[in-house]
């Protein structure tokens, strides 16, 4: 890297003493408004993708919703558009997802944010630094490896307590993509808890409290919309996650909350259609554009109001 | 004297609330700290179950057949020629693309609702689930674009997925050169560009090479995108090859073949209900897991050495 300090000393910069190479520096001058264009035009990508998203999505849907009116869309709790006799109620899809992903945080809440508070509050700075790495390992796992583990490992140890349990589930893949956000909602609640300013926990030592009163009762008060915001950036990953739940969940809609059972989330749809070879402009075809504006609508609500709690936090102190 | 003994009672109680708070904390350390180690152990549990059912089917074999409707003939050999092809793709969209955008947001652009926009647009893609990209891919690369099932479609899906991980840490690397390096630079008349290209980039080197290698180990695992394009995952052939006997000698054929991947495989695999497959499933996991480790290690190592080295 110490090279990288030397300019560029074998171009003459000037012809003399006093009397710059106009050329040159025109040269120069045009050239760094063309990396300017360039640099920009890349910019522009993130927001013609963003852009392509919601038009593609827009687009096809469309075609879906001369066919199927709103009112039937939201309100019938069928989902079979692949049948002869063909309902198209988004209502079971959403059952799964919502269940999936409540029993997703009903493991991530609690072990992520106990390893926030001790990652930020109790771990020697070394323990930190070694551990925080391996932990985001965790979630670099490929989602379809979690998948297996979940059909493989966690539903036959679930069966084991459970003997009714089904072989594809909801509860087994909820279990699984808890895990999957843990080392996220964790990395999230961390950053928030280290924003709370020193001070606030000296003055509870001061206080004679102990570090976990001072972390329950100053920090995680102090940084509870950064808390706030891990959760729910926490739900909109687990909302999305495609691969565990097509794998361990199986791919039948079913309208109900129970976990036990099996069901259909709106990605696993997804990925149940894809895996078949429908026509371009049939209607199962447009419905995966349809449920995928509904994913992504529910997702972009929940980013957009976990990214402006998180920005809070930043600015609070 | 009863004034002492409600002091001497104060005291005891005061102690004895002291040693019970004091115990609480020392439980949560350890509560803590088993939380955190319960879920390092689920990866290596996680890992183990995999290399003990996939063991007998990871032989050299494996590496070099053809996928086959007979499980112990089965192998990976399409798989990962495909999803080393897609990742070539991948990184050469997105790494430039990425690091460019990274360059405008710090360097270049000015505080005014535009650049507000690219901001918010890149923040916002990062949360999008992978799935939507697929979509994306589906209406757009395959329909549009006519490019179909095809090692190209799925490289651009990729590389879009991956965009605000490479965007993101090109930033944070290019944000942590001290200013005054800039300075030093615009001071000798250096244009901006010359300032980014040979005082800012080299710095951020780590940084960026980090990303792209965290950006890609997200690539190579991730499967929905490539089935919602429609990825087949029985194909017993591989693409045709980059290079050729004639002149002159490199062919982009490839790019418009039809391909498998592994996450892809993984899944055809695990579906099935023949529990034979089972464990080509569980030693195509394996493998896929070591390499996204694998990345993940080096990506870690190459930040601590690049943090270490440089000395401000």
């Amino acid at each position: 890297m110490g090279n990288s300090l030397q300019a560029n000393t074998d171009k003459p910069v000037s012809s003399g003493f006093g009397a710059p190479n106009r050329a040159l520096l025109r040269y120069r001058k045009w050239r760094d408004r063309l990396v300017e264009v360039v640099l920009l035009l890349s910019g522009l990508v993130a927001v013609f993708t963003t852009l392509a998203i919601v038009i593609v999505l827009l687009y096809e849907s469309s075609a879906f919703f001369e066919h199927v009116s709103l009112k039937e869309f939201f309100t019938d709790t069928m989902w079979t558009p692949l049948f002869a006799d063909a309902h198209y109620g988004i209502l079971p899809l959403v059952a799964g997802t919502i269940t999936t992903t409540m029993v997703a945080l009903v493991i991530a809440v609690p072990l992520g944010t106990t390893i926030a508070i001790y990652l930020s509050e109790f771990a020697p700075t070394k323990v930190r630094e070694s551990v925080k790495p391996i932990l985001e390992l965790l979630g670099a796992v490929p989602t379809v490896v979690f998948g297996y583990f979940a059909l493989k490992f966690v539903t036959p140890a679930l069966q084991y307590f459970m003997p009714d349990l089904p072989g594809f589930n909801m509860l087994s893949a909820g279990l699984v993509i808890g895990l999957m956000i843990v080392p996220y909602v964790s990395s999230v609640s961390e950053d928030a808890m280290r924003a709370v300013p020193r001070y606030m926990r000296e003055g509870s030592y001061a206080m004679g409290a102990t570090r976990l009163q001072t972390a329950l009762r100053v920090v995680v008060p102090g940084a509870f919309s950064g808390l706030a915001a891990a959760y729910i950036l926490g739900i909109s990953r687990a909302v999305g996650e495609t691969m565990v739940v097509a794998i361990a969940a199986g791919m039948q809609p079913n309208f109900t909350f129970d976990p036990r059972e099996q069901a259909a989330t709106i990605t696993a749809y997804i990925v149940q259609v894809s895996l078949g070879d429908l026509p371009h402009d049939s209607i199962g075809y447009q419905s995966i554009f349809a449920v995928g504006l509904v994913l992504m609508f529910i997702t972009l609500c929940f980013n957009i109001l976990g990214f402006s709690l998180t920005r809070k936090f930043r600015e609070a102190y | 004297m009863a004034a002492k003994g409600t002091t001497v009672n104060a005291l005891a109680s005061m102690r004895s609330d002291l040693s019970r708070r004091k115990q609480l904390d020392k439980v949560f350390a350890i509560v803590g700290l088993a939380v955190m180690l319960g879920c390092l152990l689920i990866l290596l549990v996680l890992f183990v179950d995999l290399v003990r059912n996939g063991w007998p089917r990871l032989t050299y074999e494996f590496f070099t057949s053809f996928p086959s409707r007979r499980a112990a003939n089965a192998g990976i050999l399409a798989a990962w020629v495909g999803t080393s092809l897609i990742m070539v793709v991948t990184a050469v969209c997105a790494v430039p693309v990425g690091v460019a955008a990274a360059i405008y947001l710090e360097e270049y652009a000015p505080k005014n609702w535009f650049s507000a926009v690219v901001e918010i647009n890149v923040t916002n893609l990062a949360g999008v689930p992978s799935i939507v990209y697929g979509l994306l891919a589906l209406g757009l690369f395959v329909y549009q674009f006519n490019l179909g099932q095809s090692i190209a479609a799925a490289g651009f899906t990729l590389a879009l997925l991956i965009l605000p991980v490479v965007i993101v840490s090109t930033r944070e690397a290019i944000r942590s050169v001290p200013k005054t390096i800039r300075e030093a630079a615009y001071g000798l008349g250096a244009t901006r560009w010359e300032v980014t290209k040979d005082h800012v980039l080299p710095y951020s080197t780590g940084g960026i090479l980090t990303g792209m290698i965290l950006g890609l180990s997200r690539a190579i695992g991730e499967t929905a995108p490539i089935i919602t394009i429609g990825a087949l995952s029985f194909i017993a052939f591989l693409p045709s090859s980059p290079f050729t006997s004639e002149p002159p000698y490199i062919s982009f054929q490839w790019l418009s073949d039809p391909f498998t991947a592994m996450p892809i495989q993984m899944f055809n695999w695990v579906s099935r209900p023949d529990p034979k497959f089972q464990a080509n499933a569980a030693a195509a996991g394996a493998v896929l897991l070591v390499m996204t480790l694998l990345m993940n290690g080096i990506a870690i190592w190459i930040r601590y050495r690049f943090r270490k080295k440089i000395n401000w």
